[in-house]
């Protein structure tokens, strides 16, 4: 297990540990199942909407306050596709509901990646390296976002219902889990074990390790790493889209500001997660996902302010993060 | 005397000082000048929002930090006076109690935030000061009991700022001298003081010290001083003057629910007034305020009318209607940090300065 010594594994025990100290405050085991089964699955959704977040970040060193937008794009995106498949997702049969909802998907993040290539190009672009300046841009262009979503689906609440065969729930013991929750882990372990691979196990992947670790070094070996990043960015916001996918599915309704809500929402898991790292990111919004399912059901008044509890406690104990990126 | 009151920070501009002394005699003869409701209701706005936003300068321009809770403090100010005029009935009192509150409550607020996230990574600022005003307007809306929900608190004030107060028959030069003039008069004072105050406060010792850490934390830290407690400090100074404007704010409505003082539209305004007149300059907060609050008072009825006449074309209809105006301020503020960086008074000052060719001072160019 040489692995393991390399890793700090700390930080993997938060998730059993919180789910742990809720069990005696809930008390019904049950309960407890259904409520830690549907925190993972919305971790996992928080997870796949912040992977790209903290991707860009990580690998680019650029802070994108318009994440959100490539978010609200997926799941509007989502709603067109689904709305015109309406004999699909209708019908109740499995797969033909998942036929319904796989080219959702990929529109959703076809169209995220196009728009994520020209913000990369006209937002981002012209502030690589001030952080300051990218705070304030990318907001400017998440506002132009927001207001053309108003323009082309109008300024009101759609709703997204989920396909048939996708809705209710099994029963497992006294625990009910829905359906919906298992897909999104599903989803959601895909990405992860995607991102890992990719990262670390292919070429690509030790290219664009190597050119944040030393740009010049790896161009004057004939890369282009230009282009590699600009492909990050645009990987970044084709995730983002999945996760508004998932995000819309779940909520079974979108609005034009739900860029901006779920903004603070991963803001927070990339900060429990230390801004760039994909296994902090998952430990986060895992975490989030979990602590929103129990206060929800404990304490529903306070659920919003756990998640800022949850974030300025981990912040106490490792001010930089779970798994700080030590090359900042 | 003049120099001592603007703390030796001259418009160094002829033309930056001009426009400044049109706005100080516009806004001081405002009711005299623009008659109508609509225009003095605008010009107390730009009174209001020079505060706010001078004080939001304080941290993103002099010590290069970015905060979106700027708003929140903004509505504890404005709250501080209505909840308290709506439990203690409208006199002097409850206001001043209520104005006292509050800036405790903000400077409680504010120190907890500054000591616990400035020790964290500055990037880290940002991100949880919008989760912490986010949480916060959750909060004002949930607490109805309290502050009213999302109707807000409609309160009275003390009859002698209340409109209906006349404190003569006659008309003086065609205005009524009545309790909103006094307001206003009100406003205007305390506008022009804390904004002299500012000026104070940014050309002292303390504000050289922020500025150097904004140009560079470590060889601030590495001359001796505390980053920290200089970062928490202007964190705090700026919270306070925000709630200010919130006080402010709510004895000029009369009212305050979480869409007037709280929504993150608000905070958008404010960074964009900051990015237009130019950061790290308090007339540039000044300037700002004007240009925005009249574009975005007077502007909204030019793109109803070119709405209107594009009506054959739906696309283009659509994007002009005056509910998309966010839109344009979108574009705006994404063009002006292209293009306009050190806004308008960074750039009416390098002109200057080129004319002269005299060395340049540096600091303006480099925001």
């Amino acid at each position: 297990m040489k692995f393991l010594q390399d890793i700090d594994t700390r930080p993997l025990l938060l998730v059993p540990v919180l789910a742990l100290l809720a069990w005696p405050l809930i008390g019904s085991g049950s309960t407890w199942l259904t409520l830690t089964v549907a925190g993972l699955a919305m971790g996992m959704i928080i997870f796949i909407m912040a992977s790209g977040l903290t991707l860009v970040f990580g690998l680019m060193d650029v802070l994108n306050f318009g994440h959100g937008l490539f978010i609200a794009l997926g799941a509007f995106v989502a709603t067109s596709v689904l709305g015109a498949m309406g004999d699909w997702t209708g019908s109740g049969e499995w797969w033909r509901n998942m036929l319904a909802v796989l080219p959702a998907m990929v529109v959703a993040m076809a169209v995220a990646a196009a728009v994520g290539l020209a913000f990369e190009r006209f937002i981002v672009r012209p502030v690589y390296g001030q952080h300051l300046k990218q705070i304030l841009i990318t907001m400017g262009g998440m506002i132009i976002g927001e207001e053309l979503i108003k323009v082309i689906w109008g300024p009101l609440q759609i709703a997204l219902p989920l396909p048939e065969a996708m809705r209710g729930s099994v029963l497992w013991g006294d625990a009910a889990i829905e359906k919906y929750r298992l897909l999104a882990v599903a989803v959601g372990l895909a990405v992860f074990a995607a991102q890992m691979w990719v990262l670390g196990r292919t070429k690509i992947g030790l290219l664009i390790r190597a050119g944040v670790q030393d740009r010049e070094m790896v161009e004057s070996l004939g890369y282009r790493i230009r282009r590699l990043f600009v492909g990050v960015f645009v990987v970044g916001s084709a995730l983002a889209g999945l996760g508004g996918v998932m995000w819309g599915l779940y909520q079974q309704n979108v609005v034009p500001q739900m860029g901006a809500q779920v903004n603070v929402l991963i803001f927070i898991v990339i900060i429990i997660g230390g801004l760039g790292s994909t296994g902090g990111a998952l430990i986060g919004a895992l975490l989030v996902g979990l602590m929103a399912n129990y206060t929800g059901f404990l304490a529903p008044k306070v659920a919003l302010f756990s998640n800022i509890a949850l974030m300025a406690a981990i912040l106490l104990w490792r001010p930089q993060g779970v798994y700080p990126v030590a090359n900042r | 005397m003049f120099n001592r009151l603007i703390s030796n920070d001259l418009p160094r501009s002829r033309l930056l000082a001009a426009v400044l002394l049109m706005i100080l005699l516009g806004l001081a003869f405002a009711p005299f000048l623009f008659p109508g409701v609509k225009a003095l209701s605008v010009a107390a706005k730009v009174l209001i929002f020079v505060v706010l936003v001078v004080g939001f300068d304080l941290l993103l321009g002099y010590t290069g930090i970015v905060s979106f809770a700027h708003t929140m403090f903004f509505g504890i100010g404005a709250y501080g006076i209505a909840i308290a005029s709506n439990t203690w009935g409208p006199t002097w009192g409850s206001i001043g109690l209520g104005f006292v509150l509050s800036m405790g409550l903000t400077l409680v607020f504010s120190l907890a935030i500054g000591l616990f996230s400035l020790r964290v990574r500055a990037i880290f600022f940002a991100m949880i000061t919008l989760a912490v005003a986010a949480a916060f307007q959750t909060l004002a809306s949930q607490l109805s009991d309290f502050t009213g929900g999302e109707d807000g608190l409609s309160f009275k004030l003390p009859e002698l700022l209340s409109p209906s107060t006349e404190f003569s028959d006659e008309p003086f030069f065609g205005v009524s001298l009545d309790g909103r003039l006094l307001s206003y008069y009100l406003l205007f004072v305390l506008a022009l003081g804390m904004l002299l105050a500012m000026l104070r406060i940014v050309n002292s010792p303390f504000g050289r010290v922020l500025q150097a850490i904004r140009e560079n934390e470590f060889r601030a830290e590495a001359i001796g001083y505390r980053v920290v407690v200089y970062r928490t400090l202007s964190s705090v100074l700026s919270a306070l003057f925000a709630c200010v404007a919130g006080a402010m704010l709510a004895v000029w409505l009369r009212y305050n629910g979480p869409d007037t003082s709280l929504s993150f539209e608000i905070m958008m305004d404010v960074l964009l007034i900051v990015v237009i007149g130019g950061m790290g300059t308090v007339y540039g907060a000044a300037i700002g305020s004007v240009l925005f609050l009249l574009a975005q008072s007077y502007l909204q009825d030019l793109l109803r009318l070119a709405s209107e006449s594009a009506a054959a074309w739906p696309l283009l209809s659509a994007l002009l209607s005056p509910d998309r105006w966010l839109l344009w301020l979108g574009v705006l503020f994404v063009l002006s940090v292209y293009y306009f960086p050190t806004g308008v008074v960074g750039r009416l000052r390098a002109r200057t300065a080129l004319k002269r060719s005299a060395p340049k001072s540096g600091l303006e160019e480099s925001v």
